[in-house]
């Protein structure tokens, strides 16, 4: 530890000795930081937007229904516990917010088209605060209570069905008989959303109202819940199971939706071999800097060798050279990744390819994210390679002899 | 007390397809402060026997012993030990940190041994006065002459006051007057402090300061010679 501050002196001197070669390595280093750290805010954010749209959609955190539900999602397989047990069982459980609902499959049918829909029967005021749906920018008004009586669609679906606010479409649905339950509805409103898929699929109706037109009485088809990370949603899962027998189902929305689930893991390994792959490409240009350093300084490491110092500090002062490299280079471009993605952080407009976006669940609008996770990995991985990479010419510099080196020519 | 022993030191160097015999069975005993010249013409193996005391190339045969410590058996990491505590060098070539000052340079050995900071400042400015650069101490190697830089070669040797200085060629870039001050600045540590001085070189004037004058050839001692300093 004695000779930590000589060797911090000599590393940060030796490192400016050829400050060309070390701006060079600099930049490198930099831009190189950069482009993982802005990749990923950009990745980041659209698969937040993508889980977040596909969560608020449906399965939210944890949901609870019938077991039998996520194989045979029909009518039949419904969760038995009306909304007071509910209410009673999870009155301290400390959720952000949950919320039961119907969810069946169903026809729309206007004067002109007819299209298959979700159907959901939703309390809007116990959703209002995780759904997709901004209610504020409904063309028309939302729905207001789960008496409601009205229908809100998306506006791609009233396109695709030749309607609008005011008028009347018929929905159709199937009862647990196997009987045809249909009503008449009015168009209350028309959503929009970052998906196009999910303003033609969807259609809202008070919960109350769905429960008479599928004469389901106080059952509903599912409960949603929502804890505070969808990234960690262990905590929700145990509170949601402790209240339920093996009556009721409790899964995790990666078990609901697999693709959304897959789509993260995929995305959080994506990342990982993105800054990898950076990184070994810096690799080379590192060792090749540190290489040209220690040879070019052979004959004053023989010097500091015969003068005393251990093999180890000389391994040491390589190393810390080459550390110090990396943290410059890599606070620089932490800078630039900061200056650059926070201006775009109200998002980016791809809508040229928005149809190859919904194909897999994203929106045409990125929103990069910048997560100080992902800043962290990027630096400590770069910090860890780097290391290694700095381990062999630090390791040839501490083994040469004092006298051959010095004697250099 | 011997400050050097060297017993039978044989050391062989391969250049090409020939082998050069270094030393050649070589012993000599230097006490302690003892002030001795080494003379040979080039080739001879003065070097070499100044890195065999020092603990720099161990030779090939024989034995060296240094304050009493047998050198040629130590591991790498006790042989740099013994050289920070007890030998102060002074290479043929000035051999500073080119990215330390003149004071740095010369604090360097004390940092390595572990002297306090404030210490080490006093020390290496008190010797940089001593080898007349006082007003030179933050300038860095590229910015100083090379006599400037060869003072500040010795001040670094013999700052912590080791107990055996081993030279080579330490005036060879070095004016007269300049010369005549360094040897008088070595011949005052041998005197007051019994510094062992061990000095390869080929100036006579260097020659003149030494007590003990070893001439050396093909690797032998051929004549060992004591005289009264100047």
């Amino acid at each position: 530890m004695r000779m930590l501050p000589v060797l911090i002196r000599l590393a940060w001197r030796y490192l400016w000795r050829n400050h060309r070669r070390t701006i060079v390595m600099l930049s490198a280093i930099s831009i190189g930081a950069w482009a993982m750290i802005f990749m990923t805010a950009l990745t980041r954010g659209m698969v937040d937007q993508m889980i977040t749209d596909g969560i608020s959609v449906l399965p939210g955190h944890v949901q609870l229904h019938n077991p039998e539900y996520l194989d045979d999602p029909s009518i039949t397989n419904r969760v038995s516990l009306t909304d007071a047990d509910l209410a009673t069982r999870y009155a301290d459980a400390g959720f952000e917010a949950w919320a039961s609902r119907v969810r069946v499959p169903a026809v729309i049918t206007s004067e002109r088209e007819s299209r298959g829909v979700t159907l959901l029967g939703i309390d809007p005021m116990a959703e209002r605060d995780f759904s997709f749906v901004d209610y504020d920018q409904v063309d028309g008004r939302f729905l207001e209570s789960p008496d409601d009586t009205g229908v809100v669609i998306g506006a791609k679906l009233a396109d695709t069905l030749d309607t609008e606010v005011g008028k009347r479409i018929v929905l159709m649905s199937q009862d647990p008989d196997n009987e045809i339950a249909d009503r008449g509805f009015r168009v209350v409103g028309l959503f929009h959303a970052n998906m196009e898929t999910y303003e033609d699929t969807y259609a809202f109706i008070g919960k109350k109202t769905a429960q008479k037109m599928l004469r389901i009485g106080d059952t509903t088809t599912e409960v949603v819940f929502f804890g505070d990370d969808y990234r960690n949603v262990e905590p929700t899962y145990e509170k949601v199971a402790a209240a339920v027998d093996d009556s009721m189902r409790v899964s995790r929305w990666t078990e609901v939706d697999t693709y959304l689930g897959t789509m993260l893991s995929v995305m959080d390994g994506f990342m990982l071999i993105w800054v990898i792959v950076i990184f070994l490409a810096l690799s080379f240009g590192l060792v090749n800097t540190l290489v040209m350093a220690v040879f070019e300084r052979v004959r004053e490491i023989g010097l500091m060798l015969a003068l005393g110092m251990k093999p180890a500090s000389i391994l040491g002062q390589i190393i810390i050279e080459s550390m110090m490299l990396l943290a410059v280079g890599l606070l620089i471009g932490d800078a630039l990744a900061w200056l650059t993605v926070k201006p775009l952080e109200s998002g980016i407009d791809i809508s040229v390819v928005a149809k190859g976006m919904e194909m897999f669940g994203a929106s045409s609008v990125l929103y990069p994210k910048l997560h100080m996770d992902d800043v962290i990995l990027s630096n400590v991985v770069v910090l860890i390679l780097g290391f290694l990479a700095s381990l062999s010419p630090a390791w040839r510099a501490s083994r040469y002899e004092p006298v051959e080196a010095i004697t250099k020519v | 007390m011997t400050a050097v022993r060297c017993v039978d030191i044989c050391k062989t160097y391969r250049q090409g397809d020939q082998d050069i015999k270094a030393l050649d069975h070589l012993s000599i005993d230097i006490e302690k402060g003892d002030f001795v010249c080494l003379m040979s013409p080039s080739g001879g193996g003065k070097t070499t026997l100044l890195n065999a005391i020092g603990g720099l190339d161990i030779p090939d045969s024989g034995e060296v012993w240094v304050a009493e410590q047998r050198i040629d058996q130590m591991s790498k990491g006790q042989l740099a030990d013994l050289r920070l505590a007890n030998v102060g060098f002074v290479f043929q070539a000035y051999n500073l940190i080119p990215v330390l000052t003149a004071q740095e340079n010369v604090e360097f050995v004390m940092q390595v041994q572990g002297v306090p900071a404030k210490e080490r400042r006093s020390k290496s400015l008190a010797i940089l006065e001593e080898v007349g650069l006082r007003d030179l101490e933050d300038r860095r190697p590229a910015e100083m002459s090379g006599g400037q830089q060869q003072r500040v070669a010795v001040a670094r040797a013999i700052v912590s006051r080791p107990e055996l200085v081993l030279a080579d060629e330490p005036t060879a870039n070095l004016d007269s007057r300049t010369s005549d001050e360094l040897m008088e600045l070595f011949t005052e540590l041998n005197t007051n402090h019994s510094t062992t001085f061990v000095i390869a070189t080929h100036d006579q004037r260097v020659q003149r300061y030494a007590k003990r004058l070893v001439r050396m050839r093909d690797g032998r001692i051929v004549d060992d010679i004591e005289q009264h300093a100047a």
